[in-house]
């Protein structure tokens, strides 16, 4: 990509679009990775609702798969998953083992 | 028709501010400049504004509000002093950074410590560099003619960039002096309807202010924001000429006295600068062909005018009302600066007077003169930046 000279530049390092935080990829910043174990889910979203980015896919009211994109590996799901009979659906993994 | 008054500096800055009738106003007291706001909450509680005032719990959070405001696409307004300027500092460069016209006197006072709540100019020389437009003011007249300028200025929608108007403590900002106020509707018409360029609360187009930008853009920004800077000289003078037009009042980038013909000359700033005029005129009467030069816009600095006004000159002193402690004063590294460029260039030498409110005597700058026009002659420098009116 031709990155921009000092006179296309808008002033301000305003950013003039919505939700241009997609064009910005923040998952090679993660050093743990969650794994979800769907059998131990019991799709309660509380995932969803606690990841501070847009990490957890959800279709039809249903989670499915991590954004791996965007999944900065925090673990606020994998602590907050009730998991089901005391086995987490979320769990951390060290990332390159 | 212009209405002649006898007022205070900060009276006269409130009223040019309640002629602007800004949308929001952040307010936090602090001495000398407490006055100001509090005459200006004044009009808001009498309903002569509709501002909105953001009373707030230090300077940090009134610039940080007047950022909000100004980025949320309102025309925006505040004043500080000394503490309160240094507290908003790093504020002071998101301002800029960000590319937001807040209008902000500053009513100028010493730094701590030791504690003093008189005028000099350590205050806003610290924010020197924060890419602020700075404007310096004489007197109550320039400091209301600077305010209302200063909007024209900073809203240019090629500058679009924040402005601090400076006025001396107490000297300026409590002394009632002779002035002559515009006509509400003569400043309104001034100033003109606010408009704003990307509006946070403009709900339709979404955007964001103050992104994260690494090494791939940083430099580039900074860049930019050079530029705009060498475009401010322009535009200060195409709104000194207008506002000539209206007040009758010449403005320029610094204004010069008796200097056209000069040997010797003082550059000194704001309020100091009338007291040298009056022993410039005695020196004149004995035949010293002396003169002043008194910077109006210190940020951006008109170097190559600078220059050419002094180059004829055979000695120069620049005072200083602060210090770079362990280096020369701040006015005198521009005027430094400035003369370099030249091939021939006159004698330079720094004084550093008046710092917490120390009174600046017409002996002063006697003294000063004196030994102007002993170099001018042919004689040695003693030293090069040296206090005078202090005690050994």
């Amino acid at each position: 990509m031709k990155q921009k000279g000092w006179k296309e530049l808008v002033p301000g390092a305003v950013v003039l679009e919505g939700g241009s935080a997609c064009k910005f990829k923040t998952g090679s910043w993660r050093a743990f990775r969650p794994v979800w174990i769907e059998e131990n889910c019991i799709q309660c979203l509380f995932c969803w609702i606690y990841c501070p980015d847009m990490a957890i896919k959800v279709k039809d009211g249903k989670r499915g798969e991590f954004d791996y994109d965007y999944c900065k590996g925090c673990g606020i799901c994998a602590l907050e998953c009730p998991g089901k009979k005391g086995k987490k659906a979320i769990v951390m993994e060290e990332e390159g083992k | 028709m212009a209405k002649v008054v006898a007022v205070t500096g900060n009276e006269a800055c409130a009223n040019a501010l309640r002629q602007v009738n800004p949308d929001v106003c952040g307010i936090y007291p602090i001495t000398p400049q407490t006055d100001m706001m509090q005459r200006y909450a004044s009009f808001i509680s009498d309903g002569k504004v509709d501002t909105e005032a953001i009373l707030v719990e230090s300077e940090h959070s009134s610039m940080s509000a007047c950022i909000g405001a100004s980025a949320a696409g309102g025309r925006v307004i505040t004043a500080t002093s000394s503490q309160g300027l240094a507290l908003m500092w790093e504020m002071l460069h998101i301002a800029s950074g960000d590319r937001l016209p807040i209008i902000m006197p500053v009513v100028n006072r010493a730094l701590s410590a030791p504690l003093n709540i008189h005028g000099d100019h350590s205050d806003a020389m610290g924010a020197r560099d924060t890419g602020w437009i700075q404007i310096w003011s004489e007197n109550a007249q320039e400091a209301y003619d600077n305010t209302i300028q200063a909007f024209r200025v900073g809203e240019h929608m090629d500058i679009r960039l924040p402005v601090m108007v400076c006025l001396d403590g107490f000297i300026i900002s409590h002394s009632i002096e002779r002035m002559e106020y515009l006509e509400d509707a003569e400043v309104k018409n001034f100033v003109g309807e606010f408009k704003n360029l990307y509006p946070l609360l403009d709900l339709e187009k979404p955007k964001s202010y103050g992104p994260l930008i690494l090494t791939d853009l940083y430099h580039e920004y900074k860049r930019a924001q050079h530029e705009v800077m060498l475009k401010v000289k322009d535009v200060v003078l195409d709104v000194a000429k207008d506002f000539e037009k209206m007040s009758g009042r010449k403005y320029g980038l610094f204004e010069t006295y008796r200097l056209e013909d000069a040997d010797i000359a003082l550059v000194i700033l704001n309020s100091a600068a009338g007291t040298s005029k009056d022993v410039i005129d005695e020196f004149r009467n004995k035949g010293i062909k002396a003169g002043l030069l008194k910077p109006r816009l210190f940020r951006p600095f008109p170097y190559e005018e600078v220059a050419e006004a002094l180059k004829n000159t055979k000695a120069v002193c620049v005072l200083d009302r602060s210090d770079s402690f362990g280096g020369y004063g701040p006015l005198f590294m521009e005027i430094s600066s400035a003369l370099y460029q030249l091939k021939e260039r006159p004698v330079l030498i720094n004084k550093i007077y008046g710092l917490g409110g120390r009174d600046y005597l017409p002996s002063h700058a006697e003294l000063v003169l004196n030994e102007l026009h002993g170099i001018a002659q042919g004689g040695k420098i003693n030293i090069i930046k040296e206090y005078i009116g202090v005690r050994e």
